[in-house]
């Protein structure tokens, strides 16, 4: 016991306290009054200058928004959000219209120099061009749209992305741009009336990421938006929509995190992707929200719907998670597979340790004939954490010759905590193969042991064990998103070790 | 000076006394066999030595080069030259065998001020090392142990006391699960590794083993306590008369 116990007690030592993203940036900033209304609505549509179907369309959400109740099916426990006491737009207050980074508060360019993001592309511009095909991954260039608390501040790379075509930009920015393009897809995946938290989303959401990628066209960069929540008392509902028109590719990664606060505090994402014929869209997260504190006090509750539609016939949607923040985290990033032969795959690592609650899966659903899909799902769960992986394959009457294959693992550290497995599967037709399998298992004392008797320390010794562990699904990340993700996960569960 | 010196050592598991006073020298260049029935607390004193968790050590002290290893982290110890060839050696899925040898290595390496091994060279000696004992390259790619037959990951331990080169080796009944072949290729290995500088001690209830691995000094433990010494031929005795007048002197 001796071993196992001094790790668990180490782990409940450091962990959530040690969180590196827990600083706030002092910066001038522009919020709505607390508190949700048509006013509010009406609030954020005028900031960001919509038209009016835009206001017509989130007013209709809030509307439908009024109608519903709280989902309580997961399992997790928080006490009841006061949707009145939370802001639900905050801005940075720009000194004048910002035409370049340079215009940027630099206090907020320094809160991402520390998170290590790359916002200055003219750094890397300067440098040694890589030549076609060159493919160098320390050097590898990766467009970065950040958003901060409720805006966007600044998206790289714009120039060069518009000569393959590419548009990338601030979805608020889109919806004046390219409103043809947002009135078609923007909620074509995730129906305004879709949920509780999306609904609410659809109502008061004020930026996000916009990306469509026209046909044939392979995205030259991997596109990458960083989410940062800063202000007290505020909500972060950013919306992403992301359509990969026929026979095109596009690697998107996504990260986010928060100061420390003592409160909770609400996010509630949403995100469609749109894949025609013979796309493939390629989604990573990194999930790093404030967790809370070692006794439980604090952390984002993470309430997010993630949904892909592979519309088109051959498409491929790949969604890769890896969780370790929130407090509370609730997303089931899905694929719709509508066209024949079209793929869905989910990849995901879920790191839970002090009172952090995960409820997390995904959805298949197979609609189209010879759709095939694939859930690799990877829980940890240390501390006094819950860890649920909560899953639906279903089939569809006419998806004939439907495949999926399931492989959900769970790895307990110490005895406080819990891991919980929760499938649904559905076949509504007789050629359906779905495969699933399920493995809980707890680090043994035998094999701390033997990795410490060969010299490895206590936390080496359990990082490599959870590396293995989760290897598989490392494996499937952008190279520079799965070194920063190994060294997270190292982090999360042992503070002291990288 | 000895390289391991045990003094009155005295060790517990709840409450229950498994080593009650026992006395053992160890110079470099030895090789010891220590043989006993269950229950004589063979096993316990290779994981005291090494330091597994969950044992109180009540009395007495283990002196490795001079050095008090029960005040040693087991990592330190290791660090320090200590080995120990597992019985059950544990299965550890992702891991390939080829990361793990190398993240102990440069982990003591480390603890020592040493400088990690450049890939290339550790490379080399890994292959070589394997070779020597037939280990597959295969093997080394996959996970530390997973799938491994019980002589493969008999084997994969000598491959990682070879590469550690530690000042003393303990084998925990190395013999344990494996065909007449199988202990030829792992007793070969052992027998490669003995040196000047080394010491071994080899645990074992078989006589069979001895064949192979031909001891300095053979110990008979009994109820928690070395009860006789002597030279190789000791063993033969043992298998003569069996354990039984040892445990009566007890």
């Amino acid at each position: 016991m001796v071993a196992l116990q001094e790790t668990v007690e180490r782990v409940k030592r450091i962990d959530v306290d040690q969180y590196r993203y827990g600083f706030e940036t002092l910066i001038d900033s522009e919020k709505a009054p607390k508190g949700l209304s048509e006013e509010t609505v009406k609030f954020i549509s005028q900031k960001k200058n919509e038209p009016a179907w835009m206001l017509q369309w989130r007013l209709e959400a809030y509307r439908r928004w009024l109608t519903m109740t709280e989902p309580t099916w997961a399992r997790v426990n928080y006490p009841k959000i006061d949707f009145q006491d939370i802001h639900y737009y905050a801005a940075p207050k720009p000194k004048k219209t910002v035409t370049s980074l340079d215009e940027i508060d630099p206090e907020i360019l320094k809160t991402y120099e520390k998170l290590g993001i790359p916002l200055r592309e003219v750094a890397m511009l300067e440098g040694i061009e890589l030549k076609a095909g060159e493919d160098d991954p320390a050097k590898r260039k990766i467009a970065v749209d950040a958003v901060f608390d409720s805006v966007s501040v600044a998206t790289t790379f714009k120039a060069e992305l518009k000569k393959a075509g590419v548009i990338f930009m601030p979805i608020s920015e889109a919806i004046r741009e390219h409103p043809e393009l947002v009135q078609k897809y923007l909620g074509s995946v995730v129906p305004t009336s879709d949920n509780f938290y999306a609904t609410l989303n659809s109502a008061v959401f004020s930026d996000g990421s916009f990306v469509y990628v026209p046909p044939g066209v392979r995205c030259p960069m991997e596109l990458s938006t960083y989410f940062r929540i800063n202000e007290r008392n505020t909500g972060q509902f950013e919306r992403t929509l992301i359509i990969a028109d026929k026979g095109s590719y596009v690697s998107y990664l996504e990260g986010c995190t928060a100061p420390q606060r003592d409160e909770n505090q609400l996010h509630a994402a949403v995100v469609e992707l749109v894949a025609l014929d013979d796309a493939e869209i390629k989604y990573s997260t990194v999930q790093n929200w404030y967790p809370g504190n070692s006794e439980g006090k604090g952390g984002i509750y993470n309430f997010v719907t993630k949904r892909g539609d592979c519309r088109g016939a051959n498409s491929k949607i790949s969604w890769t998670q890896v969780e370790t923040g929130s407090a509370i985290t609730w997303k089931y990033p899905s694929c719709i597979l509508r066209g024949d032969n079209s793929r869905g795959e989910f990849y995901s690592i879920a790191i839970s340790n002090g009172f952090q609650q995960v409820d997390s899966g995904t959805k298949m659903i197979h609609l189209g004939k010879n759709t095939s899909s694939r859930i690799i799902s990877k829980g940890i769960a240390a501390g006094k954490s819950q860890n649920t992986y909560r899953g639906l394959v279903t089939a569809h009457r006419k998806a004939t010759g439907a495949r999926n294959f399931t492989a959900c693992d769970s790895l307990l550290i110490g005895d406080k905590c819990g891991a919980h497995t929760v499938p649904y599967i559905e076949a509504k037709n007789s050629s359906a193969t779905f495969e699933h399998e399920a493995t809980t298992s707890k680090i043994s004392e035998d094999v701390l042991f033997y990795c410490i008797q060969r010299g490895l320390s206590q936390e080496e010794a359990v990082g490599l064990v959870v590396n293995g562990f989760v290897k598989q699904v490392l494996q499937r990340l952008p190279m520079e998103f799965a070194v920063e993700a190994q060294k997270l996960i190292a982090i999360s569960l042992d503070g002291s070790v990288g | 000076m000895a390289l391991l010196e045990i003094r009155d050592l005295h060790v517990g598991v709840e409450d229950r006394e498994i080593i009650r006073g026992l006395h053992l020298s160890v110079h470099a260049g030895e090789v010891h066999a220590i043989m006993g029935p269950n229950g004589s607390g063979k096993s316990t004193l290779s994981h005291v030595i090494a330091g597994k968790p969950g044992y109180e050590v009540t009395d007495g002290q283990i002196l490795f080069k001079g050095e008090d290893l029960l005040q040693m982290e087991p990592d330190e110890r290791a660090a320090k030259g200590v080995f120990l060839a597992f019985q059950y050696p544990v299965e550890i899925p992702g891991v390939t065998t080829m990361n793990f040898l190398r993240a102990a290595l440069n982990a003591q390496r480390k603890a020592r001020d040493q400088q990690e091994f450049s890939t290339p060279a550790f490379l080399k000696r890994v292959r070589e090392v394997a070779g020597s004992l037939n280990i597959p390259q295969d093997m080394i790619k996959r996970g530390v142990n997973v799938g491994f037959s019980g002589g493969e990951k008999k084997r994969n331990e000598i491959l990682q006391m070879a590469l550690f080169e530690p000042g003393l080796c303990i084998l925990d009944e190395i013999d344990s699960g494996l065909d007449i072949d199988a202990l030829r290729i792992v007793a070969s290995g052992i027998n490669a590794l003995r040196s000047p500088e080394r010491a071994m001690i080899v645990i074992t209830h078989y006589r069979r083993l001895l064949d192979h691995i031909v001891p300095d000094i053979v110990h008979v433990m009994s109820k928690g306590r070395v009860m006789k010494s002597g030279g190789k031929e000791l063993a033969l005795e043992l298998e003569a008369c069996g354990y039984a007048q040892f445990e009566d002197a007890a």
